[in-house]
């Protein structure tokens, strides 16, 4: 736990305290886990449009001759694959298939720009430098140059386009990036990506003109229904829309194929090996757990670390849980071990020695183009 | 300054005497640190049953958010006699009423002796400064 005067703040750490947000320690940064009631944010971006500080996380850039082949001895995605102009989840795994964080990938022309989990900054920029020597290109990191901010919601289109110049922001496909003048400011790099399940975009620029950014976009944003969300709706969000959380569904313990992170893995011959290759690979061919969703019926919110019976035995544990007010229900991840991952199949959850009936659920919760 | 009728602990439980028992709760600082001011956010809270033999700073119960589930521990020794029955079903009155409506369960006290405990004073001070 970091006091006040040691966590890190944000660009915007000022003006979430000026909107009475409440501010907690997330990975060492003061950052705000809420402006209102949770619940009330959540269906705030399911139903109009939400604004995220994400000055938090790290974002690296490899330029060099040599940046995507680089990228592609640390990255488990195939990144020489990637269409120039397109943005891929990937991993940084270590040689026993364990990532050390999960990531974006944005694939430009010669260069590769990353953007990775605030808690994992400081050790990934270690290891991509360290895994960097020998090849012909060098590790940037713009984090301290370039602020982030989230717009998410059905209404992004219209607050996004309202503030951008040069750019058609609604002819930018899902994951795919470009850049424009927005509020302004030149060369923004404006991507169609996000941690929340709904349509959105997340854009980066100087540091300098976030509070105006942020400001702008509120007032821009009023008559779309947006509004500043924190860090506990987005955490529910994200768990409604089936996405992992670094620390949650992987982490040093939690290898990416068991969390059925398959997608952002690749095995592609020509990709070659990278660390955690074949350890991946050795998994994939005996898995010995599956992550499944949760629901349940109780009050009981699902937390991570309760453990999971089938009659007496058990079988597995919660990595993740949140009141979901998108499905009405509780709901949650776990890991189990093979033979229980069954949709359907009647669990119970242990808290503190009170059982709690929970059923394996579909992932992911919540898809807006499977309503 | 809040009720000086009665002593509070560093977690934030508060207890009255109120004749052969006292009466156990948590404070507006508790329910606020939950909810944030948001009762909506307060889903669940566990309580023993009568008969339960509770210790000094034994955990008694259990307070659950959205975000947090958080222990509720005993300021004293004693049986519980009764737990509050309008909780279960009414979190809401742990935010609008911690000091009457909201007590948690009644207890008989091995000894009324609330020595050691913080009375408001210090308890009002102990919140500011653990805000800080």
């Amino acid at each position: 736990m970091s006091d006040l005067q040691t966590m890190k703040q944000t660009p915007l750490h000022d003006v979430h305290a000026a909107l009475g947000a409440r501010m907690i320690d997330f990975g060492g940064w003061h950052m705000p886990v809420q402006y209102g009631p949770i619940l009330d944010e959540v269906n705030i971006v399911r139903n109009a449009c939400g604004l995220f500080d994400l000055g938090h996380m790290g974002r690296y850039h490899v330029i060099g001759p040599d940046a995507i082949k680089m990228v592609d001895s640390v990255a488990t995605n195939y990144c020489a694959k990637i269409p120039i102009g397109s943005i891929r989840y990937s991993l940084f795994c270590l040689e026993d298939g364990n990532p050390i964080d999960d990531v974006l990938l944005y694939r430009e022309e010669q260069d590769v720009f990353i953007v990775v989990n605030a808690g994992n900054r400081e050790r990934d920029l270690v290891h991509l430098r360290k895994h960097a020597e020998g090849f012909d290109c060098e590790v940037i990191d713009e984090s301290d140059d370039l602020d982030m901010i989230a717009l998410q919601g059905q209404t992004s289109v219209a607050i996004m386009q309202a503030v951008t110049e040069g750019c058609d922001v609604s002819a930018i496909k899902y994951y795919k990036f470009d850049f424009g003048t927005v509020c302004g400011i030149e060369n923004v790099r404006i991507s169609r990506t996000g941690y929340t399940g709904e349509d959105g975009f997340e854009i980066y620029f100087p540091p300098t003109e976030s509070a105006r950014v942020w400001n702008t976009l509120l007032e821009v944003g009023k008559e779309h229904g947006l509004q500043p969300i924190g860090l506990g709706a987005r955490d529910t969000l994200r768990l409604e829309a089936g996405m992992a959380l670094y620390g949650h569904e992987i982490d040093d313990n939690h290898n990416p194929v068991e969390a059925g992170l398959g997608f952002g893995i690749s095995f592609h011959e020509d990709k070659g090996d990278y660390l955690g290759r074949d350890a991946l690979l050795a998994v994939k061919a005996a898995p010995k757990q599956a992550l499944v969703g949760i629901t349940t019926e109780g009050k009981r919110v699902p937390r991570q670390g309760y453990k999971l019976f089938r009659g007496d035995m058990e079988v597995g544990y919660i990595v993740s849980g949140s009141v979901s007010p998108t499905i009405k229900t509780n709901i949650g991840t776990a890991y189990l071990t093979l033979g229980n991952e069954e949709v359907g199949t009647a669990l119970e959850m242990d808290i503190r020695g009170k059982r709690q009936a929970c059923v394996v659920a579909p992932q992911p919760f919540f898809s807006r183009t499977r309503k | 300054m809040r009720p000086t009728d009665r002593k509070y602990t560093k977690s934030h439980e508060w207890v009255m005497i109120d004749g052969d028992t006292a009466l156990i709760g948590i404070t507006d600082f508790a329910v606020n640190e939950l909810c944030n001011g948001n009762e909506g956010d307060l889903v669940y809270c566990d309580l023993p049953d009568p008969d339960r033999i509770v210790e000094a700073g034994e955990t008694f119960g259990e307070i659950e958010s959205v975000k947090a589930v958080a222990d509720l521990s005993s300021p004293i020794a004693g049986t519980v006699i009764e737990n509050n029955p309008a909780i279960e079903d009414h979190l809401e009155i742990l935010s609008e009423d911690p000091w009457k409506k909201g007590w948690m369960i009644r207890i008989k006290p091995v000894s009324k002796s609330l020595d050691g405990l913080m009375d408001a004073a210090a308890y009002d001070e102990f919140v500011a400064a653990s805000a800080e």
